[in-house]
This record gives structure tokens, C-alpha cells and sequence, in this order.
């Protein structure tokens, strides 16, 4: 079980606002299938949009990354640079 | 082993001679617009002079006729592209709009849009005259007069995403969003003292000293070849097939040098007309921006306006934050307002934070990335804030700072629990330094704001290739815009264990290397510079095992010590090590050529902070800002060159000054741009500076092989709010305002005298 | 209109060409002469990317005509080196570290050995005075400085 925390208006329209769930998943590519079945689009929107961090370390197109037991996994509009 | 457990490095730190540096003294070396291929012809844009328009009808036939023009082409040469969503180099676009913004399609939507082009064997023949029938519209330049009702509407579909319930009618509100952790209202309860305070910013250009070029080939079988400047090939490729509907296998770019880009060349303006103008023309066809263009046609960053509020204890301890942003994005959606917003109040251990964003059109030329992108604009806001705050507290700023400042394990203000990271020894750099002590006089003032960016890594590949007298070529799909070839050779050298001399690094085509995403995002050093490590670990793995069949033994009985295969121990046997020359020299006859790949997805680069401190001398008399002193300090996680990290701090330090005290576009009533040119858009000058004092620390980024984080964005940051803080200690008088020219600095003096009086 | 026929002297070499009555010394380098060291910044004399010396006296290639350099000896940076060898200047720069993308380097150059020539013991002030009308958007300027005064140092004998 991971905390997911949805800092972001991008990603709480799709949950009616709620800022933190759990999930189950144990990959991004699982996080994203979960959200996607919970709440319809947010699972989109995390995959084409977000990045995603776990345990403070950044990812960005990373599916296969882990989401070990208890992880603290932060929905964040992905990050670009100049 | 050093004490602290990190490796020994012969290479990494050092400060060899960069590879491609003699080409660079001499002239040699190739940027956009020295390359030319036999037969090319000259490409022009024309450009729109007004800064909202219909276009009613162009009528090219007089520039068809006309002896040595070529081909003539207008956006009805390009498909209709459907709108579709694409990270570009600072965040999401859409190819629908990036295509318009290619070439107008209906309406123009700022001055200097490129409507048509003409490719000619002159210059003189390819401004060749089109005629354009234009029904000029109403347009909107500032922000905030952008996102009045009843303002000039840049396009009829653009209804405001992040509002419930949908709106319905169009506006030039792209996007609202609004990024919330904790509970703020509750927290500004528990605050005894409040700050809260708007804040304004220009639009600065990139001012990149080489304008946009290249030169394009369309042969008849349809293959198109590019050669081009740019932040990345497979960027450039991507988005030519993309615009123009070609696959992605029928094009080939070559990236020539690239005289400075900072975030500006994440994305192409002149390469797809010069395809279609070549295809058109059945010539090679070289395009190359005048200054005047580059600033008319192609993006600054984001001005915009920043509210800030912030909440304190009396004893220093910041409880909460409150923002509110609206970065104009020029003509399309996508200003840096995400990032803005993210990257505000990062520098402090902050749980109750709420940042309101608004992206927001205007009749600009659409924004594009800028070191850092967004964050110079919020930060300039919350760090003003903060030293605000610093003198109703009585602090000293720097002591306030540290008292508030993110460490390891904070749960940063946008979110995550941050691992290893250096702002608070940025700080404590910045304390310890002599510039911190200095006396000042009369007029002179001390400020000081700390910054922050993630930077990011990304896709990258690498290649290594042995050759057989035992050096190395390193190639990489990166161009180098600041050193990068001297860094990747740096990291081979150091785990093939073979001197720097001996690697030869190359910035391929991109049908000679595998995909690398873009040069940005402070990205390159970082995971290109892992793919490195990576495939020159797979090198050194073949050697192991060519020395293995050599000797015989097991592989793991082998080790690869300063550049030899050397027995692992007593027990694997006695034999001479074998050399990388050795091995190599032999290499056809155990096997073949020692050659490895890594083509990865980097993961986890590591945040970076800086905090500056300057001191400047104002005079009352002409609202001239003098930089006396100039200190910034950095965690660069590790510093492979240090020289070149040095030079990425200098330079994003003095773009800073920039921003802070010149940088501005000034239009005039009719939303035409009176200032497009060096004379009158003043980047800083080297009379302008005094030396750059550096510090640069090192807390290693665990998920780098050496320990590397992304150095190039972070020192742009800090250095708007720093100066706007020295120029309140110098004067007392709190500008809030960018830039903080003469003319502002005078006027400001003047209404203190006023008041006083 | 026919084209002028210029003869000139560019690095040391005796140099013909033709151009037009309007083209620029910085287009006749670039365009006819292939002599593409000497850069384009912004074409209006404000940045110095294509700063070379005629007669040894320090210009902007783009504020000049090309029908201007009959008779006259013309310094670019492709004449610098001697060679091999690189002008001190060069060397310096690179040992400095005081160029990152490098379009800026060749206006630099010959501007600072114009400086040199006329002021060998320039202050930090002074250097960055005559160096104020050359534009570099990477360094800062810092190790540019550096590396001018310290090259300086050197050709004076002194370090």
C-alpha cells in the first residue's frame, strides 16, 4: 500500500478534489491502470502529464519504476528545462 | 577510496582542455549559419507588421515572377495539423498551435509572425515583395489587460481549462490551475507577522549571440537532410515530421555547432520552411534570422505578475505561503506557469502552501523556455518577500534563510521528501565568504535570495567505440552547448582509466546514435553523462573478457585497474596486465571490435540550489545600478569540470543582472516592437560586471555515477530578487518592478524625496 | 550594376574578390570568401562577433563595405594562429575556460589581441572598457577578463 498525494489541480478535478488516496500498485504502470479504474481520465493524465515521485526521487516516462510498501508517491506536472 | 567513501577520480574534477576548443579559437569550428551545401538558394521569411491581424488574402504571383526566385510558400504549403499535445523544451504544447506558429495560417498574432517565405539564389531577390491583405484587429500586450473581460480574444476556441463549471465563453485564460498542500488559511491563523506584496516582471529574450540557421535538402526520393543549430537533433527531427507530415526514418539532421541557446533552440521555426521550400524549389535551401527576427520572431520567457504572501512567527519560522501568478505566454498556451508555481517557496521547509497559476495569451511572440523556465519569475517574487520579511523581523536575511531552508527529509513545498540536497551549505557559503563582510558606503546596499531547480534527466544514448590503437570515441546525440563533449569525455576516461587525450567525443547525427532527448533541463552531464559511464562500463566488461580468453581464466578473475586488465589476485594466475592498446591491437583476433551502447531513461537527477549575495552602489542622481561584488554559490552534487561549472554559474548569474536592471520589450501603441535589436535590448556588457565569485559546493547526488546534478539552470534564479533586496538596503526604497532600469530606479528616488518632503 | 574587383590584403595573403556596391566586408568574408570564423551576432555593429582589424585598427565587419578594403591590410581570426601555434590569446582562453558555445570567441579574440597591441598592461577596468562592445550571453565575462589580463602578464614576461 502507497500514499498517493495529489498536490495539483490537473490531477484533483478527477478525483472530486480529494488530495490524498492509497493504492496497491506497486509500479507506475500499475499506479496508472489503479487511477484510471478509480477515477476515469486520471490515469491519462498521470501517464501523459505528470511526473511522478517516489519516496522524493523524481520520474518522468518511467513506468516500470517500483512503488515499494509504503512509499510516498507525489502526482507533479512534469518538468521540462531550459 | 577518499574518506568520505567516494572513489578516487584521476579525471572527474580535473580541468583538461576542452576537445572542441581549438576549433572554437581558430574559427574552424561550423555553427548554424557557416554551413552551405553547392547550388543552395537564399530563404526569407516575411513577417507580419501588426500585432493582431485577419489575413484576408496573400497574393504571391508578382514574387513568383520575379528573375531568381525560386519558390514561394505560405502555410497553406503545410498540413493542417490536429491539435495534439507535446512536451516541448519547457512544458506542454500543442503541434496544432506550433505549426500556426511556424507559419500564420488565418490571423497573425503578434508583430513579426512569419506569414510566407521565398527561397531566391539572392538575397536581394528573395525579398521579393508578397502582397498580404491584412484586416487589422484590436490586440492586448500587458498580462492583466489580457484577462479583463472585453479584451481582444486571440482565438475563438480557447475556453479557460481548470474552472468548474466549464466557461463558455472563449477567453484569453489558457489555464487555470492550483497547486495546494496543507491548509493555508489555517496557517496564516498561527503567523504574527504577514508580508504580502504584488510583483512584475518583463519578458527577457534568451539573447543567444547566434541567431537561428540552417540549411535543408529535399531530394526527389522524398529523404530530407538537415543541417541546423539547435538544442537537439532528434528535437528538430521529431518536430520537421511532425509539421510536415514526413516520417520520421526520411529525415537526417545534423547538428552543426550551437552559439548559445539557454532554452530558446528547444524548438524549431525556420527548419520546416526551408523543407518545403527546397522540396518546392528542388534546391538546398539555407535560412538565417536577422537580430531584428530573432527578437520579433522567436520566444522570450514569460513576464508576468507574481502576489505573494507570506506568514511568519516571530521568531523567523515561515508557516505559510500564498501566490498567485499570471505568466503571459505570448500567442499560444504554455508559459512556464507550472514550473513557476512548483518552484516558489521550494528553498524553505513550507507545509501550508497554496499557488494559484494562470496562463494567459497576448499578442506576443509565443514564450520559450528559459534556464530554469519559471522559476526566476516566482522566485523574484517570494524571495523580495522574504527579505521584507528578514527586515520587519530584525534578521539577518541570510539567518532567516537558514532558519527556514529545505534539507535532507523535508517534505519540500511541492511535495516530495527531498533526499540529499545543498541549500542550506549554499547558505552557509555564502555567510562564510569575505564578500559578506565587506563594509559598503553611501548608496551602496547588500541583498541576498537564494534558488532552486529539480533539473531532469531523460533519454539518452551513448556510444563507445575502441579503435585499434587502443583510444576511444565517444558519441552522443547532445549538442554541445557549453562544454558538454569535454564532460562526457571526462567520465569515459575515468572508467576506461585511460587519459582524457585519449577519448574523442562526437555529437552525432541522428542516424548515427541512438535517440537522446534534447540539451536542457540542466539534463545533459547528468544522464547523457550516465549512458556514458554506462556504455564505458560495458567497454571495460568486453576487455575483461578479451584479457579472460587471452589468459585463459575465468572473466571474474580478471580486474580492470588504470587502464589494464590486470589478474584478479595471486590465485587467477601470473600474467603481464594487458594494456587498453594491447587489447585493442589484438581485438580482431578475440573477437572482433570492442564497441558498447547504452541507451537509457535517467531517472532521479538531483535538485539544485544556489543563493547569491551582491552589493551595488545606486546613483540618486542618474537611477544607475552599479554591480560592485557578485558571489554565487551552487551544489553542483560534483563538479566533473569545474571550470565549465564555474562558467555555467557566471554566465546564469549575469543574464540574471540582466533580467534584473535592462532587459525589456518596448511596443508601441500599435503592439510593435520598438526595440529588437542589441543597441536597445541591453544584455549586460563587460564594462557593466565585476568579477563572478563562485563557490561551488558538493553534496554527490546518489543516483549519478559521480555524483553529478544539473548545474546550467539554477544561477539564473536568485540574482532579480537579489539585486531588487541590495538596491532596498542600498536606498530604502522597495522595487517591485522588473527591470529596475535607470529610468524606474530615478523615478522611485524621486517620489521617496516627494514623500519626505 | 557590375560588381566592384577589390584587392586587399587578408591575413598576410594578397586577396581579390568581387561584391556588390552594398555588401558588407562581413558578407564579402562569409559569402564569397568562405572565410566563416568572423561571425554574425546581429549585422547593426552592437555585439562584435564579427569584429576583425583593418589596418590594425579594430572594426565591425558589418558596419564596413566591401569596396572598403581595396588597398588595405585585414586582420581575422583565421589568421591568428600561426599555424599550429596558437596566438597566447588562444591558448589562453582555452586554458581559462572563457568560452562555452563559442560563437562569441573569434570578435573576443580579436578584439582583446587589438587591445593588447595598443595597451599591453591593460587594468581590469581598462580591458573590460574595450572589450564592453562585445557581446557574450554564456560566461559572464569573468574568465574572458581573466584570461586577457593574464595572457597580457604573460606576453609582458611577467606571471
Amino acid at each position: 500500500m502507497a500514499r498517493i498525494v495529489l498536490t495539483h489541480s490537473a490531477c484533483r478535478q478527477y478525483t472530486g478534489g480529494m488530495a490524498e488516496l492509497e493504492s496497491d500498485a506497486t509500479s507506475i504502470r500499475g499506479l496508472v491502470r489503479d487511477l484510471e479504474v478509480r477515477f476515469p481520465g486520471l490515469g491519462r493524465q498521470v501517464e501523459e502529464s505528470m511526473a511522478v515521485a517516489i519516496d522524493g526521487v523524481m520520474h518522468q516516462d518511467d513506468l516500470t519504476a517500483p512503488i515499494p510498501e509504503g512509499a510516498e508517491v507525489y502526482l507533479l506536472p512534469r518538468i521540462g528545462g531550459g | 577510496m577518499a574518506p568520505d567513501g567516494t572513489p578516487d577520480l584521476k579525471v572527474v574534477g580535473t580541468r583538461p582542455i576542452r576537445p572542441d576548443g581549438v576549433d572554437k579559437v581558430t574559427g574552424r569550428a561550423q555553427f548554424g549559419a557557416d554551413f552551405q551545401l553547392p547550388g543552395q538558394l537564399v530563404g526569407k521569411v516575411l513577417r507580419s507588421p501588426h500585432a493582431h491581424a485577419r489575413i484576408r488574402s496573400i497574393d504571391t504571383s508578382k514574387a513568383e515572377a520575379i528573375p531568381g526566385v525560386k519558390a514561394v510558400m505560405t502555410a497553406a504549403d503545410l498540413p493542417e495539423i490536429t491539435s495534439e499535445e507535446a512536451f516541448v523544451g519547457e512544458g506542454p504544447a500543442d503541434f496544432k498551435d506550433m505549426s500556426d506558429n511556424t507559419m500564420a495560417r488565418r490571423k497573425t498574432l503578434y508583430d513579426g509572425h512569419a506569414v510566407a517565405a521565398v527561397a531566391a539564389t539572392s538575397a536581394a531577390a528573395a525579398d521579393a515583395a508578397i502582397a498580404v491583405d491584412y484586416e487589422v484587429l484590436p490586440h492586448v500586450i500587458d498580462v492583466e489587460d489580457a484577462m479583463v473581460e472585453g479584451a481582444p480574444v486571440l482565438h475563438d476556441d480557447m475556453f479557460t481549462s481548470g474552472l468548474d463549471p466549464k466557461p463558455t465563453t472563449p477567453s484569453n485564460v489558457a489555464k487555470r490551475m492550483v497547486f495546494e498542500l496543507g491548509d493555508v488559511d489555517a496557517a496564516f491563523e498561527k503567523a504574527d507577522i504577514v508580508i504580502e506584496r504584488k510583483y512584475k516582471t518583463a519578458p527577457v529574450h534568451q539573447g543567444y549571440i547566434e541567431p537561428h540557421a540552417c540549411v535543408a535538402q529535399y531530394a526527389a526520393d522524398g529523404q530530407v537532410q538537415i543541417y541546423c543549430s539547435s538544442q537537439g537533433q532528434f528535437m528538430v527531427r521529431a518536430y520537421v515530421a511532425k509539421l510536415l507530415g514526413i516520417d520520421i526514418s526520411e529525415i537526417r539532421v545534423t547538428p552543426l555547432e550551437i552559439g548559445g541557446g539557454f532554452g530558446g533552440k528547444t524548438l524549431v521555426y525556420l527548419e520546416p520552411l526551408a523543407v518545403v521550400l527546397s522540396r518546392k524549389s528542388g534546391r538546398p535551401v539555407k535560412m538565417a534570422m536577422t537580430r531584428e527576427e530573432v527578437f520579433r520572431g522567436s520566444g522570450p520567457t514569460s513576464g508576468g505578475t507574481v502576489w505573494v504572501k507570506i506568514g511568519a512567527k516571530r521568531d523567523g519560522t515561515i508557516v505559510a505561503g500564498d501566490s498567485v501568478l499570471k505568466f503571459q505566454a505570448g500567442a499560444y498556451a504554455g508559459s512556464p506557469v507550472g514550473p513557476g508555481c512548483m518552484t516558489a517557496f521550494a528553498v524553505y521547509d513550507l507545509q501550508d502552501v497554496r499557488i494559484t497559476g494562470y496562463d494567459v495569451v497576448t499578442n506576443r511572440p509565443k514564450v520559450a523556455a528559459y534556464r530554469a523556465p519559471g522559476a526566476p519569475i516566482s522566485n523574484f517574487g517570494v524571495e523580495s518577500a522574504v527579505d521584507e520579511l528578514a527586515h520587519k523581523l530584525g534578521m539577518d536575511p541570510v539567518e532567516l534563510r537558514l532558519k527556514n531552508a529545505a534539507k535532507k527529509g523535508t517534505k519540500a513545498a511541492y511535495g516530495p521528501t527531498f533526499g540529499d540536497i545543498g541549500c542550506v551549505e549554499t547558505l552557509e557559503a555564502v555567510k562564510d565568504h569575505p564578500n559578506y563582510k565587506v563594509p559598503l558606503g553611501p548608496n551602496q546596499g547588500r541583498g541576498v535570495a537564494a534558488g532552486f531547480w529539480f533539473n531532469i534527466g531523460g533519454e539518452s544514448s551513448a556510444t563507445v567505440n575502441i579503435n585499434e590503437d587502443g583510444t576511444a570515441v565517444v558519441a552522443t546525440g547532445n549538442p554541445d552547448i557549453g562544454g558538454s563533449r569535454a564532460s562526457m569525455a571526462m567520465m569515459a576516461a575515468e572508467v576506461l582509466g585511460i587519459d582524457v587525450e585519449r577519448v574523442r567525443p562526437i555529437v552525432a547525427d541522428t542516424s548515427s546514435v541512438g535517440y537522446c532527448f534534447l540539451t536542457g533541463g540542466s539534463r545533459v552531464t547528468f544522464a547523457t553523462g550516465m549512458a556514458v559511464v554506462e556504455a564505458s562500463k560495458s567497454v571495460v566488461n568486453e576487455l575483461k573478457a578479451r584479457a579472460a580468453k587471452t589468459w585463459d581464466i575465468p572473466v571474474d578473475a580478471v580486474e580492470w585497474q588504470d587502464g589494464e586488465a590486470i589478474p584478479a589476485g595471486s590465485n587467477a594466475g601470473d600474467f603481464e596486465p594487458l594494456s587498453l592498446e594491447d587489447l585493442a591491437a589484438k581485438s580482431g583476433r578475440t573477437g572482433g571490435p570492442i564497441a558498447a551502447t547504452s541507451s537509457l531513461n535517467a531517472q532521479g537527477a538531483g535538485p539544485g540550489f544556489g543563493t547569491h549575495l551582491v552589493d551595488v552602489e545606486v546613483d540618486r542622481e542618474t537611477g544607475h545600478v552599479k554591480v560592485l561584488r557578485y558571489l554565487a554559490t551552487q551544489d553542483a552534487g560534483r563538479a566533473i569540470h569545474p571550470s565549465y561549472v564555474e562558467g555555467q554559474i557566471q554566465g546564469g548569474a549575469v543574464q540574471g543582472i540582466g533580467w534584473a536592471l535592462n532587459e525589456e520589450y518596448i511596443y508601441d501603441d500599435k503592439g510593435r516592437l520598438e526595440n529588437p535589436g542589441f543597441l536597445d535590448y541591453r544584455i549586460p556588457v563587460a564594462s557593466d560586471l565585476p568579477m563572478i565569485d563562485t563557490v561551488v559546493i558538493e553534496v554527490p547526488n546518489p543516483r549519478h555515477p559521480y555524483g553529478a546534478r544539473g548545474v546550467g539552470e539554477v544561477p539564473i534564479v536568485p540574482p532579480m530578487a537579489a539585486m531588487a533586496n541590495a538596491i532596498q538596503d542600498a536606498i530604502g526604497i522597495r522595487l517591485t518592478e522588473l527591470p529596475m532600469s535607470p529610468p524606474k530606479v530615478r523615478k522611485a528616488v524621486d517620489e521617496q524625496a516627494a514623500a519626505e518632503e | 550594376m557590375a560588381k566592384h574587383h577589390i584587392s586587399t590584403t587578408i591575413n598576410g595573403e594578397p586577396v581579390e574578390f568581387l561584391c556588390n556596391t552594398e555588401q558588407t566586408m562581413l558578407d564579402v568574408l562569409r559569402d564569397e570568401l568562405h572565410l566563416t570564423g568572423t561571425k554574425e551576432g546581429c549585422a547593426t555593429g552592437d555585439c562584435g562577433a564579427c569584429s576583425i582589424t583593418v589596418d590594425g585598427r579594430l572594426v565591425c565587419s558589418c558596419l564596413m563595405l566591401g569596396v572598403e578594403a581595396e588597398g588595405h591590410a585585414i586582420q581575422t581570426i583565421e589568421g591568428m594562429a600561426d599555424g599550429d601555434q596558437l596566438h597566447p590569446l588562444q591558448q589562453k582562453f582555452l586554458e581559462y575556460a572563457a568560452l562555452q558555445c563559442g560563437i562569441c570567441t573569434p570578435g573576443f579574440l580579436v578584439a582583446s589581441r587589438a587591445l593588447l597591441e595598443r595597451n599591453p598592461n591593460p587594468t581590469e577596468e581598462e580591458a573590460r572598457y574595450w572589450l564592453a562592445g562585445n557581446l557574450c550571453r554564456c560566461t559572464g565575462y569573468d574568465k574572458i577578463i581573466r584570461a586577457v589580463l593574464d595572457t597580457a602578464a604573460d606576453m609582458r614576461g611577467v606571471s
